[in-house]
């Protein structure tokens, strides 16, 4: 795959606060709320592709509570022995980074075909992965609404210049943990702060409050038990696996946006499809067909393989391996250090429709190698 | 009332969506699996969104962005992130052919 560098042209500091100087310039400027760029895709198959079932997200939910229930049982059953270790690595796993796809796909609505299965799903992962359900189901659609626009999209991972301290300490969910948390107590607490009122409605602030106080009650529940009974097992059961469990979900999640370009209105910009081993893509749920996810989210994730192999025309060619989108991120990482305004441009193929680059002028130039 | 001709009954597939656009404003244009007929306005109330764009299931149409869900018969919102009633329009289907009262 050949990538470019870019340089966008911003001269400001780049401000991500939802209520800052960036947010007024995206709705100034048109970018927020702005029509996104996707590749033609006939109705017909379109909505073939949409369509919803229960089967294969069933099957997928038993693997995946059955195998937590599992390795939980093991873990209880040699608490106090190595033998645990394996056990808690693979719950950990599933409880502290598989939640996320699930918390995502449910949010969607597109796993399942029947609603409440979607709800229920959603909210047992939504209280694995710490997220306030109300909140971040907003929050989340704002982010497909201006993704990786600054100042408008609250799910930009890694913000430039990059936290890179931050960012290893999260492998092990060290701030995302106490920053959940805090946001969790505060909104048990009634409080609802400027940047989450700037994409939840009034109606539903009430439910967040009261979705944060069940989060909450159920920890300290956790907590009280541990006490009780003078061991970190509820723990290790319940809340500390969002840390030790939680690689795997920063491992691929990075990827999604990572060192790509912000402030522009092409998914192929801005978002990154990678390749993956089959268990990566089952904890993934297949988000790392990402610029596909972002361009028809209504897509379910089953169907997103079968999204890429008729679109793949139109879009940069697919890192091959977890290893080489690494291999592309890292760097603009670091080069991002000195220069916050470096990207990775990823090219296209012969066969793809060109990027609007009259659109994005006022933002990235192509190209524009240091 | 003010009927106007959208398109022919024939132009929307059963259970399916499409879009219409009379004198600057856009409308849905949906046929339910009964084979019957109905219209809103075109842009989802959450974010400027084109439905006919979304999926239909039964009497739900679903937004294609957020998946925000409304009746379309009724225009009701259904699930966040969709608070706000769509606006519904009568339809007649008449002669092999779709009308809309836009008034």
């Amino acid at each position: 795959m050949t990538t470019a560098a870019g340089e966008s042209l911003s001269a400001a500091k780049r401000d991500y606060s939802l209520v800052g100087a960036s947010a007024r310039a995206a709705i100034e400027t048109g970018l927020a709320s702005a029509e996104w760029y996707h590749t033609d895709v006939p109705r017909k198959v379109m909505k073939d592709l949409m369509q919803r079932s229960d089967r294969r997200p069933l099957i997928d939910a038993i693997i995946w509570l059955g195998l937590i229930a599992l390795t939980a049982a093991g873990g209880v059953y040699f608490w106090g022995s190595w033998v645990c270790v394996p056990f808690f690595f693979v719950y950990g796993t599933l409880y502290g980074s598989a939640c996320d796809a699930r918390w995502h796909e449910c949010g969607h609505g597109t796993a399942f075909k029947t609603r409440w299965m979607n709800d229920v799903i959603y909210e047992i992962a939504s209280f694995m992965v710490m997220r306030n359900p109300v909140t971040w189901r907003w929050s989340h659609a704002r982010h497909h609404t201006d993704t990786i626009i600054v100042g408008r999209d609250a799910e930009i991972a890694v913000m430039r210049p990059p936290d890179l301290l931050r960012v290893a300490a999260n492998f092990v969910g060290i701030y995302d943990v106490y920053f959940s948390l805090k946001a969790l107590l505060k909104n048990a607490a009634g409080i609802i702060t400027p940047e989450e009122a700037s994409f939840i409605p009034e109606m539903e602030r009430g439910k967040a409050v009261i979705a944060a106080r069940a989060h909450i009650a159920i920890y300290a529940a956790t907590i009280v038990v541990a006490l009780v009974v003078r061991s970190w097992l509820p723990l290790m059961l319940i809340g500390l696996p969002r840390m030790y469990g939680c690689w795997h979900m920063l491992l691929v999640g990075l990827l999604q946006h990572g060192g790509l370009a912000d402030n522009v209105t092409d998914h192929r910009l801005n978002s990154r499809t990678v390749y993956m081993n089959p268990a990566s893509r089952f904890i993934y749920l297949n988000m790392n067909y990402h610029v596909e996810h972002h361009m028809f989210p209504m897509v379910p994730y089953h169907a997103l393989p079968r999204l890429h192999e008729l679109i793949k025309h139109d879009l940069p060619a697919p890192n091959p391996s977890i290893f080489h989108a690494y291999r592309e991120m890292v760097p603009a990482f670091l080069r991002q250090l000195r220069n916050e305004d470096y990207f990775v441009k990823r090219e296209l193929p012969p066969t793809a429709k060109p990027y609007r680059e009259e659109f994005h002028s006022a933002s990235a130039t192509p190209n524009a190698a240091e | 009332m003010a009927w106007v001709e959208a398109c022919g009954i024939d132009e929307i597939d059963r259970e399916d969506v499409i879009r219409w656009d009379h004198e600057g404003r856009s409308f849905a244009l949906y046929r339910s699996p009964d084979d019957e007929y109905f219209a809103t306005d075109g842009l989802c109330t959450h974010e400027r969104v084109h439905l006919a764009n979304g999926l239909v299931m039964g009497d739900v149409i679903e937004c294609p962005k957020h998946s925000g869900r409304f009746n379309y018969r009724t225009g009701k919102a259904l699930a966040a992130p969709v608070c706000v009633n769509l606006k519904t329009y009568s339809t007649k289907a008449q002669d092999g052919k779709v009308f809309v009262d836009v008034g």
